[in-house]
């Protein structure tokens, strides 16, 4: 659904910004894993594609609000940060599919790398509401990079952190990290949100401990809800046959080992409709 | 007062001017969960090939001053799963439905038409010309009137009668005009103008093309003056032809200006990217457009701006007739 959002607070959090809106309806509908969709530059704007936003927190304050991380990365985002209390946004959402939940209390390590990080929180405390046990690995490049350390610190069991300018926690990546922190919780599920390299790392990890692993993509989107076509990856589906799915419908969560990490951003030549996959059927 | 609204393509009657443009609506589904899709004069479908398409690789879209380029590559699930699964949802809920079709050879485009001639459904079937010519160097169809024409006559010679054949022409044509002379004399019963015209973009970061594909096809608010001059000479030239004007409509402004200059439907496309509920925010504006203009039906202001210097519009002369004694 659309709404039209009034900024309630800004913050920096770390490198990152955080804009919590007042947006009822979709709070209200939000489940860990969902993202919204944001218009931006104002009613003459110039940029017709919307931004997808990961929600970080989500509140029953105000009829409802959420709280959107974003990192500013062109003219759109810079147009977000600049965003102050009383400025409305123009939201669509909740979209795409949230984390499916374990049905019994099992242990789950949480994997995040810069603000990928941010639509974990929301699922940690799904999962400890469930009676899970939690622990997080986050990373980023340097110290300020790492978001949500302390919050994560005060909810989970344990939290591993790692830079790869060994600034904070242990010099390195996430993925260096994780191996260690499955064998010591004992873990049975992961669930990851990061850049497409790390997450093909964290996925390659969890499949050699032969535990299920969500991951959730960040894909560069147009429309975020299922039309554009311009957020595609290659994934493996049920019948094994490999399609070009979008992020936005189909994911943003898939699960890891149907991911074709190495085939991103090309067409895998078995994939259903590849060029030269098929003669032209004509007869 | 409210306007009348309702518009006729070819001998189809639509209770709205607005459509979806092609290949922006994916399967209808995506927009049913934002709103009735009864609501739109009809819903045009992703360009449906005969085999299923992968598409593109990504990076597929870059954004761009008021407009957005994409290389998506047509990608779809091929006609057999098109009339399976996508063509009887809209069929079953009666949803006015233009079914587009691409093809790389005429061979392929006629059989598409022999599919979708007895599928119930179809409202009108627009022939997306943008496609290489697989027969011709990959040089699209719509760049060149006998190419166009050779795939119209086939496409209409298959189609049942009752349903209109739609040309959909490219604006990368020296001139436009001959192309929709050479579709309609082929047997089009409307033309639907303007394609993407195709842009590029490069990533000052990556030192590289932003698209996978190079090139991709330029959208949105900055193409909305190309489809103008276009339906502009197109209806001069054939003014009995209906057309469907699309390119880079956001308002209602945006649209009564393709009406105005010849248009009887407008497409919107990427509005929609932006605005899901985007077509009927567009008709409600032309709606109230029309009204402060003291019309009383669309069809009077389809072309209106041809009308010569000093003569006034023929819908107010009939007003004061009316209030004459």
């Amino acid at each position: 659904m659309q709404v039209t959002g009034t900024v309630l607070t800004t913050r920096r959090v770390d490198a990152y910004h955080a804009l919590t809106v007042v947006a009822p309806g979709i709070a209200e509908r939000y489940r860990p894993g969902h993202f919204v969709s944001v218009a931006v530059g104002g009613p003459y704007s110039s940029m017709v594609t919307r931004r997808a936003l990961s929600i970080h927190d989500v509140k029953s304050d105000y009829g409802g609000t959420v709280e959107l991380v974003f990192t500013v990365r062109g003219s759109g985002t810079a147009w977000l940060a600049e965003r102050r209390a009383r400025d409305t946004l123009d939201l669509v959402g909740p979209l795409g599919r949230p984390f499916p939940l374990p049905r019994d209390p099992v242990h789950c390590v949480l994997v995040g790398s810069e603000y990928g990080s941010a639509v974990l929180f929301p699922l940690a405390d799904a999962l400890l509401a469930r009676g899970c046990r939690v622990d997080f690995v986050l990373g980023g490049a340097g110290a300020e990079r790492v978001f949500g350390a302390m919050r994560a610190r005060r909810i989970a069991e344990t939290t591993t952190l790692t830079t790869e300018d060994g600034s904070l926690g242990l010099r390195g990546k996430v993925t260096d990290a994780l191996p260690s922190v499955i064998a010591d919780t004992r873990a049975d599920a992961v669930y990851a949100c990061a850049p497409m390299e790390t997450l093909r790392a964290v996925t390659a990890v969890a499949m050699e401990f032969d535990i299920p692993v969500q991951v959730a993509v960040e894909e560069a989107m147009a429309c975020g809800i299922g039309v554009c076509m311009t957020c595609v990856l290659p994934v493996i589906g049920d019948d094994g046959a490999t399609r070009m799915v979008r992020a936005c419908a189909e994911g943003p969560v898939f699960r890891g080992e149907r991911v074709r990490f190495e085939d991103v951003g090309t067409i895998p030549f078995d994939a259903l409709g590849a060029p030269g996959g098929g003669a032209r059927h004509v007869s | 007062m409210s306007v009348d609204m309702r518009t006729f393509l070819a001998h189809v009657e639509l209770a709205n001017p607005i459509t979806t443009a092609a290949g922006c609506a994916a399967s209808g589904r995506e927009l049913a969960q934002f709103f009735d899709l009864h609501r739109l004069g009809a819903l045009t479908t992703r360009s449906i090939t005969m085999a299923p398409r992968a598409g593109r690789p990504t990076p597929r879209m870059a954004e761009t001053p008021s407009g957005m380029l994409n290389a998506v590559g047509l990608q779809g699930p091929g006609i057999e799963a098109f009339l399976e699964r996508e063509l009887p949802w809209l069929a079953q809920r009666g949803i006015k439905t233009i079914v587009s079709i691409g093809g790389g050879t005429v061979a392929e485009y006629s059989e598409l038409a022999r599919r979708l001639a007895d599928a119930p459904g179809v409202t009108a079937l627009e022939v997306n010309l943008s496609c290489p010519n697989m027969e011709d160097r990959g040089r699209v169809f719509a760049r060149e009137g006998s190419a166009a024409a050779e795939v119209i006559a086939s496409v209409r010679s298959i189609m049942r009668y009752d349903v209109p054949v739609v040309a959909k022409l490219a604006p990368d044509v020296a001139d436009i005009v001959s192309v929709a002379r050479a579709c309609v004399d082929a047997g089009a019963d409307a033309l639907s103008m303007i394609n993407n015209p195709l842009g590029m973009a490069i990533d000052t970061e990556a030192l590289r093309p932003s698209l996978a594909a190079v090139t991709g096809g330029l959208s949105g608010p900055a193409i909305l003056p190309l489809a103008v001059r276009c339906v502009w000479q197109v209806h001069a030239a054939l003014p009995g032809v209906p057309l469907i004007g699309v390119g880079g409509v956001m308002t209602g402004r945006d649209a009564f200006q393709l009406v105005l200059a010849g248009a009887c439907a407008v497409g919107v496309g990427t509005a929609l990217f932006h605005d899901p509920y985007a077509c009927l925010r567009i008709e409600r504006e032309l709606e109230e457009l029309l009204r402060a203009r003291g019309f009383q039906r669309l069809a009077d202001a389809v072309g209106l701006a041809h009308r010569p210097p000093g003569s006034a519009p023929r819908h107010l002369l009939v007003d004061t007739e009316e209030s004459t004694p």
